[in-house]
């Protein structure tokens, strides 16, 4: 990790956290008030009032938690059944220049599903897939309600805190439009023109094919008159290259497709509206990537400056909601210990993920491979190994899942890093008020031990921490985490299962131990070589992932709306010696410490039979 | 619950305007105006012929070139048209990765002795399959190989690729990288008879 411009790169991405954190904060006060003010209010606030005049809303009448919940279902089922049947009939509808067919019941389900709730997992090839209208009006709109939706409940789970003896927690149709129209859409307007700038395309071209320097052959399998392959009838070999024979004497005959060359002069560059899709993808922390290799991709993330203000975008609206969190409970403070406790666990990952990779494998190494370099295997040069360490932290601290490496070839303890920030809720900052709420429902936690460890009714912002909030917080809790075990055990010992794994031995497990964490957690990053899609169509994976998200994000949101209901109501009991100060070091070393506490009882015998096993077995120089 | 569906429907349809159609649209149009070669995927034309692209990698094999990382796609382009860019998602203890780790192949081509460490990105695929750039040391190292092959002075070719490192973006941002398809363009610029 000797590396100063690491170093210096680590600082700026740190001081521009900070630095964005107040002044979008302030702003997200006005934002999340219906009668807030901003500076885009002379061009907006027409709009804003027309939408509601379309729509019949009334952003004035705040709605109960069981409204507000209802409002949010009801929103999601819609948008649902609409990306549903855009994928089912891409081939009838326009903008499919390259002619892609409809997707399989299966896959649109697990993608509908996927982009609902914010995961963005994908089980497809984006440019071998989804035509430009599915990418546009199938799946970017999700990313804009879903992510409004995210801040929508944060900021009333806000106002449950803030408020005493309150009916209402705010309306949801105002929340996600005034988040989407003065919030993200201005800036990603902006964002995707810096991206372009960098090199992202945006068009609607179909893909160009270029004529290549340098032609060369290829062998491909030999198609009869009807398109089937030819096959023909050759001796079966073992392991050694020994004809194998059957008890007779006979050689064992097995049919192999014949291979021709074919000669490839052309490259297929892909092209679409590309740069808006990406800003929006990484501003709403959805991580949905417009191509297969995602952020990886020279067209989804060109330069090192791209990639910078890619993740510093992740981050930006969840350590501002801290802010907010903290003005309107009237304690900075206490928003600022959210933040920090976020920052602390953030920093550590990020330098855990980074010393791993830059060590790298001494399999390789011993093959003469630059040990200096470090684990390159799934990295771009233009990132290196600290950008792409940093990056996949990042975008599993929170819930984003857009990846500029591939997870999978990581080390293992640098590929533990992500999983564990995922199965710990993924409150490090976290997605868009998810990382709010995430972690929120660890506060009420952490409250609740400090409660216990003192022997007084524990208080959270001068409310009463009660037995029916603690039931709402434990039920968020092991739902999840019996979904991802549950899902992981399932699927480790089944044969479909196992039939996706792309890599052999423990880190096979971690390919399904990561998707499930990843669905689960709507994070959407994956050990990608796992085939979720597999060519005979088995429906298992898409199905139990597309399930696992829904439960993700649904059983998730409705306790914390229910919670915020619940505190909403509430009396304000006046401090006293005794109360348990929500601020301050000894706050956040507790905060933290739960968080770390509950995320390794749950799954560190999982992860120790996954990567920590595997680190071992590396060190040893053991193959599979 | 009536009204609750029928609002639902009604944003449906209005964020499918804004957001899925509008939002595009007026970017496409943004894009084109002030960025254009960016925006259409940074063409390289050579008499008039597309090329490919300055943003990704296209095979190349023959001594003459600069290679390009591997690329577990086979740089985008299949039999039938697109491959879905990809990396190898092999994993650390995968036997296969090792197998792919051919550091000795290399070595050989470059005519270097057993022992030269190999630079990691020559070795180990891409994220995308498409990494247009290899490190500056990944350049060097196949300096001699191609001077050879065109007959030129490892000087020559060791200066060519001098011009073509990219430091860090603004001093400090990423890593200095090579762009191999610009590189091996301006090679044979350089080279008065095509070999």
């Amino acid at each position: 990790m000797n590396h100063p411009n690491a170093w210096i790169q680590f600082a700026l991405y740190v001081g521009a956290l900070l630095f964005l954190t107040k002044p979008l904060g302030l702003y997200l006060v006005q934002v999340l008030d219906p009668r807030g003010r901003t500076w885009l209010d002379p061009v907006v606030r027409p709009v804003e009032r027309l939408t509601y005049r379309l729509c019949g809303i009334d952003p004035e009448k705040e709605q109960a938690w069981t409204g507000y919940t209802l409002a949010m279902l009801l929103f999601s089922v819609v948008g649902l059944l609409f990306t549903y049947v855009i994928l089912r009939l891409q081939d009838h509808l326009p903008l499919n220049p390259q002619g892609f067919p409809g997707l399989s019941p299966a896959l649109a389900f697990n993608t509908a599903a996927s982009f609902t709730t914010n995961t963005n997992w994908q089980s497809y090839t984006g440019e071998a897939t989804m035509s430009y209208f599915s990418q546009m009006v199938g799946l970017t709109i999700h990313n804009f309600t879903s992510a409004a939706m995210g801040i929508a409940i944060a900021a009333a789970l806000v106002r449950g805190i803030a408020r005493h003896t309150a009916k209402t927690i705010g309306n949801f149709w105002a929340d996600t439009v005034r988040v989407t129209y003065y919030l993200l859409v201005p800036v990603c307007f902006v964002f995707a023109l810096v991206l372009v700038s960098q090199g992202i395309i945006q068009n609607f071209q179909p893909y160009t094919v270029a004529k290549t320097y340098e032609p060369y052959t290829i062998q491909v399998p030999k198609l009869d008159a009807k398109g089937n392959a030819v096959t023909t009838s050759v001796p079966k070999t073992d392991d050694k290259g020994q004809a194998l024979k059957d008890d007779k004497g006979q050689p064992v005959m097995v049919d192999q497709p014949v291979m021709v060359d074919q000669k490839v002069d052309t490259q297929t560059i892909v092209q679409g509206p590309v740069a808006s899709q990406i800003a929006i993808k990484m501003l709403g922390t959805n991580g949905g990537g417009y191509v297969n290799a995602n952020a990886a991709h020279p067209f989804e993330n060109p330069t090192p400056l791209a990639n910078f203000l890619q993740i510093l975008s992740i981050f930006a609206i969840p350590a501002a909601l801290t802010y907010y969190l903290g003005r309107m409970v009237k304690n900075q403070r206490h928003g600022w210990a959210v933040w920090g406790a976020m920052f602390a666990m953030f920093v550590a990952g990020a330098l855990v993920c980074w010393h791993s990779e830059d060590a790298g494998n001494p399999i390789h190494q011993k093959l003469g491979v630059a040990a200096a370099d470090g684990n390159m295997e799934g990295k771009e040069v233009r990132f290196g190994i600290f950008n792409s360490a940093l990056f996949a932290t990042i975008t599993t601290d929170a819930s984003c899942g857009a990846v500029n490496a591939m997870h999978d070839s990581f080390t293992p303890l640098g590929g533990l890093v992500p999983m564990f920030n995922i199965e710990t809720g993924e409150v490090i900052f976290g997605g868009v008020g998810a990382g709010l709420y995430g972690m929120l429902i660890f506060v009420v936690l952490a409250v609740f031990i400090a409660g216990l460890m003192v022997g007084r009714t524990p208080e959270y912002l001068g409310k009463k921490i009660e037995a029916y909030d603690v039931k709402l917080v434990m039920l968020v809790l092991m739902v999840l985490a019996a979904t991802i075990l549950g899902g992981t055990a399932w699927a480790a010992v089944s044969t479909w299962g196992q039939a996706g794994l792309n890599n052999a031995g423990p880190h096979g497990f971690s390919e399904i131990l990561y998707a499930y964490s990843s669905s689960v957690g709507n994070n959407g990053s994956a050990f990608a070589g796992l085939t979720a899609t597999p060519a005979d169509g088995d429906m298992h994976y898409n199905t139990t992932l597309g399930l696992a998200m829904l439960i993700g994000r649904f059983l998730m949101i409705v306790p914390i709306l229910a919670l915020a209901g619940n505190l909403a109501g509430k009396r304000l009991i006046p401090a006293s010696a005794g109360t348990f100060k929500t601020e301050g070091l000894t706050f956040v070393l507790l905060l933290v410490g739960t968080v770390l506490l509950v995320g390794a009882l749950t799954f560190l015998p999982a992860l120790a039979i996954g990567p920590v096993v595997e680190h071992f077995l590396m060190r040893a120089g053991t193959l599979f | 619950m009536i009204k609750l569906i029928t609002q639902s429907i009604r944003q449906t349809l209005l964020w499918t305007v804004v957001t899925g159609v509008l939002y595009p649209l007026v970017m496409t149009v943004f894009a084109q105006l002030v960025f254009p070669a960016q925006a259409n995927g940074s063409l390289i034309q050579r008499d008039g012929k597309v090329v490919g692209s300055a943003l990704m990698a296209q095979q190349f094999t023959g001594d003459k070139y600069f290679w390009p990382r591997p690329s577990a796609c086979t740089y985008g382009t299949g039999p039938t048209g697109i491959a879905g860019s990809s990396g190898s998602n092999l994993g650390p203890t995968s036997a296969q990765l090792q197998k792919n780790v051919d550091a000795a192949a290399l070595r050989t081509a470059s005519k270097l002795p057993a022992d030269a460490p190999v630079p990691a990105d020559l070795v180990f695929a891409s994220a995308s399959g498409l990494d247009p750039h290899i490190s500056p040391e990944g350049a060097r190292f196949q300096i001699s190989r191609v001077a050879a092959a065109r007959g030129l002075s490892a000087d020559v070719v060791g200066k060519l690729v001098d011009q073509f490192v990219e430091a860090p973006q603004w001093g400090f941002l990423g890593e200095p990288r090579v762009n191999v398809l610009q590189l091996n363009l301006a090679l044979d610029a350089a080279s008065p008879k095509k070999p």
